[in-house]
């Protein structure tokens, strides 16, 4: 596990950021070569939260599996959960009533706005602003109180079913988001004030960590990371699933690629998701919250590919199925992994501190890249 | 480019493939040698232009292994799923990382997991099980009686 | 004049003895040194997974724990009293977090967070990587059922260590009175 931790034959440095480090989100482990401080290589080990979740699933049913998953990428566990269920429902031709598809919808944007508001709260963190971070759980304590009032739960709210979602509406929730979109129109220039026009942030952010639109989609990235380099990579314009080909929002791209870029474009995205669930909560449809389906769930034989948008990039489910209860393999490709494979060639030849800004703009969260 | 005439072009480039019906994209299937030449013609061919590998990823057949790609060209937005058979008591296959970066790490964790040998690639050792670990998890015959309790 | 027991557990343990010219509080010094480290545990920044997201949202504004003296989160294990396993450990993470024990400084403190560190949680079936409860590592003073636990639950079980101090019943003060009383 320690490899060569000390000095090369040629006078590099070797050292261990991780696994318990304040700044890598999780259990990373980087070992970095270091010419005095100028980083030669990083290598990142994995596995320190290898939950083998893949082999799990081959033994759980179709309903079962879907509430591990949102463990993985617990930020976005609302899209996780989503993803896998049009899976199945891909596999079953369900049809998903209006009303059920209008309110995952609603959650999903919601899911995405609290991941945005605990990056950037985190990430000026890891700069050295401690502020923000509070500013930041300020705005994500009112969307998990939203979400505990009709799903039960903070954090891994296991809401969503093939066919559907769970319960019914909280009858407060259309009062609650519109009180939490007044406040959120009001504190975003705060946001512009306290961080993004700081010019300290400002010279630690541009032009560190640059990823051209070639690179990006060599290395598969996706996400903020991915149209912060041009590629229009959002997998809600691209292949729509549920509601969102009747939704009108932008998608929102910049051309430099550093790290400047990824987070205006997760900024915007913010202000994106508000303009979405404006559009539907006063439009929800009367109906069913959930599609009639059998108790136990057989698949068909055959192979289902279902992508989402996660707040970090593109998950895509993808489930074989022999024709039993539980699946036969299960592989969920993972944005972080893709986005965590081009951190090497983004920070060749800088500093240390331009190490940690890079890191916090890639976004990564551990065990969505382990499984 | 819709999926006939998608087929009607890798048969021209390379004969010996075949087709799998059924699923929402072209399933074509690759003898384990001819893999890299077919996607290289995939990456580079100007009607094609696959430069977007999404997933890599390997399923355990009990009496083969099968490795799929999924492609994706972001120039023209059609998908293809290719599929290789290799033989489940030695596996080996040529690498693609020199294609697309993104296999690199992608190919590491099939061969963590499954032990599947990607000849040529630049760094092929194990990602997510410490190093020392004996065995390939996500076989079907992977028996850990110390670890795992079944249900 | 009069002798004022111990009020409740919040005040400084002790007896007060009203004398003229102020008083006097008699005590033992065992209570007056456990009672001034409940008060100021500093934890550890140790979260594996999404019971560290609880953990984060204890540690900001609405549900404060730097209230009750846990506010300056270290880094580094040296510096540091409490360690909160919040997540799960696997097999490749065991090493790691016993060597994160050994180097913090006596005395210690270990609180298991959620399902996955109680018993491996969701985790327990079938799976190849994953250790069954972080007591299978190191010796636990305080476990948290939940997945992931409310940050109410997460400040109960602070509470909780903090009584525990002061009535001397942690594993390391239970240790260190079975070297004295063999």
């Amino acid at each position: 596990m320690i490899e060569e931790i000390g000095r090369t034959t040629e006078g590099d440095l070797i050292i261990n950021v991780g696994p318990q480090h304040p700044a890598t989100h999780g259990v990373l482990h980087l070992v970095i070569t270091l010419n005095g401080e100028t980083i030669k290589k990083v290598e990142p080990h994995l596995g320190y939260i290898h939950r083998s979740i893949e082999k799990m699933c081959e033994s759980l049913s179709y309903r079962q599996f879907i509430y591990v998953t949102s463990r993985m990428d617990y930020l976005s566990s609302h899209i996780n959960n989503h993803g896998c269920a049009l899976c199945v429902e891909k596999g079953l031709q369900i049809e998903v009533p209006q009303r059920a598809q209008h309110i995952r919808v609603i959650m999903d944007e919601l899911t995405r706005i609290a991941s945005h508001e605990l990056w950037w709260g985190a990430m000026a963190m890891d700069l050295g602003a401690f502020t923000p971070f509070f500013h930041a759980f300020r705005e994500r304590e009112t969307i998990t109180d939203i979400m505990e009032k009709t799903c039960g739960a903070r954090l891994t709210m296991n809401y969503m079913v093939p066919g559907g979602v769970m319960a019914e509406l909280h009858p407060d929730f259309q009062k609650d988001v519109k009180q939490f979109i007044q406040l959120y129109k009001s504190k975003f220039e705060e946001y512009n004030e306290l961080v993004t026009g700081n010019v300290i942030f400002q010279n630690r952010m541009k032009s560190v960590g640059i990823l051209s639109k070639e690179d990006a989609i060599s290395y598969g990235c996706t996400g903020p990371v991915g149209r912060a380099s041009g590629v229009t990579c959002d997998i809600r314009k691209l292949y729509p699933y549920d509601i969102y080909n009747k939704v009108d929002f932008d998608e929102i791209t910049e051309t430099e690629g550093d790290s400047f870029a990824r987070y205006v474009v997760r900024l915007k995205e913010m202000q994106q998701s508000i303009r979405i669930i404006e559009q539907l909560l006063d439009n929800i449809p009367e109906g069913d919250y959930q599609a009639k389906t059998k108790a136990v769930l057989k698949l068909p034989k055959g192979e289902f590919y279902q992508r989402v948008e996660t707040a970090r990039g593109e998950l895509g489910v993808y489930i074989v199925s022999e024709g039993g209860t539980t699946p036969y393999r299960i592989k969920f490709r993972s944005p972080g992994f893709s986005n965590l494979s081009a951190l090497e060639h983004m920070v060749k030849g800088l500093k240390i501190g331009d190490l940690v800004a890079a890191m916090g703009s890639l976004d990564l969260v551990i065990p969505d890249i382990d499984r | 480019m819709l999926n006939e005439d998608l087929k009607l072009k890798l048969t021209g480039i390379l004969p010996l493939i075949s087709f799998e019906e059924g699923g929402e994209w072209l399933n074509v299937i690759v003898p384990s040698e001819e893999l890299k030449s077919f996607v290289l013609r995939l990456r580079s061919g100007p009607d094609l232009m696959m430069d977007y590998l999404f997933c890599l990823t390997c399923v355990d057949w009990k009496t083969h292994f099968t490795i799929v790609y999924h492609f994706s060209s972001t120039r023209y937005r059609h998908n293809i799923v290719v599929k290789a058979k290799i033989d489940r008591t030695n596996p080996e296959i040529e690498t693609v990382s020199d294609i697309w970066r993104t296999a690199e790490m992608l190919e590491r964790e099939v061969y963590d997991l499954f032990g599947v040998k990607f000849l040529h690639h630049p760094d092929l050792r194990r990602l997510i099980m410490p190093d020392d670990w004996e065995g390939w998890p996500l076989r079907k015959d992977f028996e850990d009686p110390v670890n795992m309790i079944r249900l | 004049m009069g002798v004022i027991e111990k009020m409740d557990k919040a005040d400084f343990p002790g007896k007060i003895h009203e004398t003229a010219g102020g008083g006097i509080v008699l005590s033992k010094l065992d209570d007056v040194i456990n009672w001034a480290r409940s008060n100021s545990l500093w934890p550890l920044t140790f979260a594996t997974s999404c019971c560290g997201i609880e953990m984060m949202s204890v540690a900001s504004a609405k549900y404060d724990f730097s209230r009750f003296g846990f506010e300056v989160a270290r880094a580094t294990p040296r510096q540091a009293d409490v360690i909160i396993i919040a997540g799960t450990i696997v097999n490749k993470m065991a090493p790691v977090l016993r060597r994160l024990y050994d180097q913090m400084a006596d005395p210690k403190y270990v609180i298991a967070m959620g399902a996955c560190a109680i018993s491996g949680g969701p985790f327990f079936y079938n799976t190849y990587s994953v250790v069954k409860g972080a007591d299978h590592v190191i010796p636990v003073d305080v476990y948290i059922p939940g997945c992931p636990p409310r940050p109410e639950a997460l400040l109960h079980a602070l509470i909780t260590l903090q009584g525990k101090i002061k009535a001397g019943l942690t594993r390391e003060q239970i240790k260190e009175s079975s070297y004295l009383n063999p």
